[in-house]
């Protein structure tokens, strides 16, 4: 399943997102059948093996594909309500830069910045701001968990400056 | 009586300085956290599951249990001062609570939940202690058919016995299950669905998937509903004790609520909810005051909430004694036993009973703390109230990638939390509920080994699983939870089963 900014669409119409979702399951069924399949036929004496029980979710996924394609065609899904799409970017783009530049800037600077591009998607615009304050604060947790409770957490410049 | 020197040994281990504090930390922690608006106990749990990592398994459990019933009460606070309930299971306590709040009673509704909340995990906890050693004797008799037949029994009273659609419930409960399957066989060796990544052989790890589909996903959620202004938190005015007549309307109701609420958590039957709202109806049935239903009874926050700590209490009896998770907080306290290598179960009361019976102990003595502890603070959790959303989110997602990147500092690992954060986003979106994909990925993989034995054993019989009496109970209970709600729900009478959802943020 991908993000759902589909519009909601009228109601006795075929849910167009509805029925990407069947297509979602029906892919992933055809992902399990494709994988299991290669793996060698070692159901041994007992016909049970590691391709059972993967066969058997891949064929309850294509039927409740089926099912989700006919409550699409019957507009049984529920209205969606309007979902805003620029704080959803905001807050995936600071979650993305947190993973990029962990292990390069260190825990402080990247989590400060998925802290303060959160905070912008909630409405705090004054990067400026906010930046120094996710920063200083994620270099006190870095501080807690690295050095007192012994998480090992990713050192940066920052903290190597203190440390 | 045998139960009674476990419990006083289980008394002594719990009561050990360092486990005392161990226990403090974890309600303070499960409090503050629990108590902030749209964090419900399975999120507060999955949360500071890594403020664990570094003590040994007795420590870590016994934080973990305050953690778990901090969380709760912190909920109900929440419900009360804010009508924005943080956990699904608080939304009757919200009804009364929030109404009194504003009529100038928050003080003896806080403290009513609170005394009620303490009353509940009292009883409940002493009852769990001493219903375990019989299910630990019935569940010996168990084999990989009953066990398989319970874990069906399981997945669907989680998935589609309630909420609002048997389609998505199932729906969720079988992507969990196939992220179950990713990762090493654990009976042959084989990898699948790994797709030649290294990092995929050990499978998805559930705290990762917890806390991105409940961290992650509502934040994005939440963000993408736009400003709507701020929540309106009521102030505490007057005094925080309750009149005699509150103590005399309060009390009954604190127990009817026991009687309910921990049979239902004790059933595989999921959620807090359902116990909640049968109190709630309960309570305005019995009342002397109807007129007051509506506007702020006092019974109807003190029965339920009431309910939902004695159920939340049940749902240790089926975790701790079966290794069964009824919701997702049970399911993410198993990752919690997981992580020490720890299976609980039946064996569990016989090789580690030291540890058992602590844990229980020590969920007697975290709720006797949270009762000293809160009301004297109220305050302070009022103020945690009051942060700002921007900064609220956004502090949760620090500390919720700080889980991961604690547990595995791998840039791979934070790929998965925000992949899975936004298909937690996406089936908020479209009405998909949470739980059954995180309990999937924890029991799937138990299941699936029960059914391996019992179909090995019977050489590819699959009637055998039929033939044991208990299993086919069992069994013939989990067809009729899946049929009975399809039913209802087609003949037009699905608004009670909807209400009744069990998802928990």
């Amino acid at each position: 399943m991908t993000k759902g900014h589909h519009p909601s669409t009228p109601t006795r119409r075929p849910d167009r997102a509805a029925l990407f979702i069947a297509a979602v399951l029906a892919a992933i069924a055809g992902l399990i059948f494709w994988d299991v399949s290669r793996l060698t036929g070692t159901a041994g004496y007992s016909q049970v093996g590691p391709t059972t029980v993967p066969y058997a979710i891949a064929w309850c996924l294509l039927g409740l594909s089926i099912w989700t394609v006919f409550e699409a065609l019957r507009g049984d899904f529920p209205e969606r309500e309007r979902q805003e799409v620029a704080p959803v970017i905001w807050i995936v783009a600071g979650l993305a830069a947190q993973m990029l530049l962990l292990n390069v800037a260190g825990f402080s600077i990247a989590t400060g910045i998925l802290f303060a591009l959160t905070a912008r998607g909630f409405g705090k615009r004054r990067l400026w701001l906010s930046l120094p304050v996710g920063i200083v604060l994620c270099f006190v947790v870095w501080v807690v968990f690295a050095k007192l409770l012994q998480l090992s957490l990713p050192a940066g410049p920052l903290e190597r400056l203190f440390f | 009586m045998a139960t009674f020197d476990f419990l006083l040994q289980g008394l002594l281990v719990a009561a050990q300085p360092m486990n005392l504090l161990y226990a403090l930390i974890g309600v303070t922690l499960g409090t503050a956290v629990g108590v902030l608006p749209g964090i419900g106990p399975a999120l507060t749990v999955a949360l500071l599951l890594p403020v664990t990592y570094r003590l040994d398994p007795g420590g870590s459990l016994i934080m973990f249990a305050g953690i778990y019933y901090g969380g709760m009460y912190g909920g109900s606070t929440t419900s009360i001062l804010l009508n924005t309930p943080g956990e699904s299971a608080s939304i009757v306590t919200a009804l009364e609570g929030n109404k009194m709040a504003r009529a100038g009673r928050g003080g003896p509704a806080l403290a009513t939940a609170a005394i009620g909340s303490f009353v509940a995990g009292l009883i409940a906890t002493l009852g769990l202690a001493f219903i375990a050693p019989y299910i630990v004797k019935l569940a010996l008799v168990f084999g990989p058919r009953e066990y398989f037949a319970l874990m069906v029994l399981a997945f669907v009273t989680v998935s589609s016995a309630f909420g609002d659609s048997t389609l998505r419930g199932l729906t969720s409960l079988f992507v969990g299950l196939a992220l179950a399957v990713v990762g090493i066989d654990q009976l042959t060796g084989q990898a699948r669905l790994s797709f030649g990544v290294p990092e995929l052989l050990d499978g998805i790890e559930v705290t990762t998937l917890a806390v991105a589909m409940f961290a992650i996903g509502e934040t994005l959620f939440i963000a993408a509903q736009g400003d709507k202004g701020p929540d309106k938190v009521e102030a505490v005015r007057g005094s925080v004790w309750m009149s005699a007549a509150d103590w005399a309307r309060s009390w009954k109701a604190w127990l009817r609520g026991t009687v309910i609420g921990f049979p239902i958590g004790a059933m595989p039957a999921g959620g807090a909810e359902i116990g909640t709202f049968l109190s709630y109806a309960t309570e305005k049935r019995l009342t002397k005051h109807p007129e007051e239903f509506g506007n702020g009874a006092i019974e109807g926050v003190a029965g339920p909430e009431a309910a939902n700590n004695a159920s939340a209490a049940g749902t240790l009896v089926p975790l701790l004694t079966l290794g069964l998770p009824t919701t997702a907080t049970a399911a993410i306290m198993l990752a919690g036993f997981q992580q020490y290598g720890l299976q609980p179960g039946p064996l569990l009361f016989a090789t580690n009973p030291q540890l058992v019976w602590g844990l229980i102990a020590s969920l007697l003595i975290a709720n006797f703390m949270l009762l000293v502890l809160n009301l004297p603070l109220i305050g302070l959790w009022v103020k945690l109230l009051t942060i700002p959303k921007p900064w609220l989110y956004a502090g949760i997602l620090l500390f919720a990638t700080l889980g991961t990147i604690g547990a595995n500092p791998s840039v791979y690992e934070l790929g998965m939390l925000l992949a899975f954060g936004l298909l937690g986003y996406a089936m908020r979106v479209f009405g998909y509920p949470i739980a059954p994909v995180v309990v999937g990925l924890i029991l799937g993989p138990l299941a699936e080994q029960q059914l391996r034995r019992a179909l090995s054993i019977s050489q590819g019989d699959i009637t055998v699983l039929f033939t044991s009496p208990i299993a086919a109970v069992l069994l013939v209970i989990a067809a009729a939870a899946l049929i009975v709600p399809l039913i209802l729900r087609a003949r037009g009478r699905g608004e009670v089963l909807a209400q009744l959802a069990a998802s928990e943020d």
